[in-house]
């Protein structure tokens, strides 16, 4: 559609043309963590228990989508076209995380980890700042809440014409995304677990503040965004977040089932490990 | 085991309704967002004289509705394992959740918060008479399922633990 469209790429001398410099960081991180992830379930399948292999493929899909999200054809166009940016954040912010979560990454780390550095790391998992940023509410906040700052002010322009913006706003993306979605559906143990009632109404509270965004940014574009491309994107958003927002809820309820089955009086949603 | 089936649906018998109207609400608002929306396109994504509050309602629904559909349906099966499964109360679930979001859509929704019109460049009243006449219609099932349901229970003084 408007692919040529340059409009919010200014002159000044901060703006780089592709962004290839800050999709080498961003990937860089992404690769990072794959390499970790693949080094500990190997550590953990010699010296310890099986892993089991469907937690590594999860991990390795939501690698795939994050990277594609900040790396290539897709990443070089969201610097310049709104719609493509709407693909990033959903990728991004949203399916990458519901993957990488389903990895179960901190169940992995604790059990590769030696005694002392796994006590101690269980130890800050239990914290009262944990607790705090682990609230649904605070995950939400830091989530939804960015996402109206980054598309109501001009800071979705200046990512754009700063690289530091850039990273810092795409890391953002990516972690609240992983944040949220780590703190509605339990995969790796968690110290501080809040009920199933209180996590599924500030669930469908924090799913309305992204619908009621993508359709606010229909009539409002953020500033820069030329009027069909805001369209073109907040339906993507609108419908595309609906989407991954379907398997969201169907993991989240689903493992109420099987928490509430009957006969069983322990809590035992983590069985399948 | 009738006995048991019986026992289990009147202990259950709160769960039966909410599965079939939470589910009634998915269905309906998913119902309109396919045949409104993207078959008929009816309906406008978004309505240039929509109010703050009209959008805040859409997202809300819109968000809600999702849950609804899971929640309802993970509710069904719950009680299919629980052996608490009571259809006709859940059908009057159903026909009470679909009718009363149709009604509050077609006034509170199109005609207060002015999200969006049924259809546009033509005579609004016809569809607007329909769409809620229907909606009473099937509210009404639902109540008459529902009340039905409620009067099988009470002669049995069953306490209900939901």
């Amino acid at each position: 559609m408007n692919s040529h469209n340059h409009s919010y790429v200014s002159t000044n001398p901060m703006s780089y043309a592709n962004g290839e410099g800050v999709q080498f960081v961003l990937a860089f991180l992404f690769v990072l963590a794959f390499v970790m992830y693949i080094v500990a379930a190997i550590q953990s399948i010699r010296r310890y228990k099986t892993w089991p292999l469907y937690r590594i493929i999860l991990w390795s899909l939501g690698i795939v989508l994050a990277f594609s999200a900040v790396f290539g054809p897709l990443a070089a166009r969201a610097h310049n076209d709104f719609t493509a940016h709407m693909i990033v954040h959903l990728l991004l912010g949203m399916l990458a995380p519901l993957f990488l979560v389903l990895g179960a990454p901190m169940t992995l780390l604790l059990r590769t980890l030696n005694v002392s550095l796994a006590r101690r790391l269980s130890r800050i998992l239990k914290s009262r700042p944990v607790w705090i940023l682990m609230n649904p509410i605070v995950t939400s906040f830091l989530n939804i809440g960015g996402l109206w700052i980054l598309y109501t002010t001009d800071l979705y322009m200046m990512m754009h014409n700063n690289l530091f913006f850039h990273i810092v706003i795409h890391l953002h993306i990516f972690l609240a995304g992983y944040i949220f979605t780590a703190s509605m559906i339990y995969v790796s143990p968690t110290p501080h677990s809040f009920s199933f009632v209180y996590r599924a109404f500030v669930l469908v509270l924090a799913l309305a503040g992204h619908n009621i965004l993508s359709k606010y940014m229909y009539a409002q574009p953020p500033n820069g965004v030329p009027l069909a491309q805001a369209e073109m994107g907040s339906m993507l958003m609108y419908y595309g977040g609906g989407l991954v927002d379907f398997f969201l809820i169907w993991i989240f309820i689903s493992q109420w089932f099987k928490a509430t089955r009957p006969q069983a009086v322990i809590f035992n949603e983590n069985a399948a490990e | 085991m009738a006995d048991y089936v019986t026992k289990n649906r009147f202990i259950y018998s709160a769960r039966n309704l909410w599965s079939g109207f939470l589910f009634g609400l998915g269905l309906v608002a998913f119902f309109d967002e396919v045949v409104f929306h993207q078959l008929l396109h009816w309906h406008h994504f978004y309505d240039k004289s929509t109010t703050a509050i009209g959008l805040v309602s859409d997202g809300l629904f819109h968000a809600f509705s999702w849950f609804a559909t899971v929640g309802g349906l993970f509710m069904l099966a719950d009680l299919r394992r629980r052996r608490a499964l009571w259809f006709t109360r859940w059908w009057g679930g159903l026909f009470f959740g679909v009718g009363i979001f149709q009604l509050y859509d077609g006034t509170i929704q199109h005609k207060v918060m002015r999200l969006h019109q049924i259809r546009y460049d033509v005579d609004i009243f016809p569809y607007d008479l329909t769409w809620n006449s229907i909606a009473l219609v099937l509210t009404i099932i639902g109540l008459i399922l529902i009340t039905h349901t409620q009067r099988i229970q009470k002669p049995e003084e069953m306490v209900s633990h939901e």
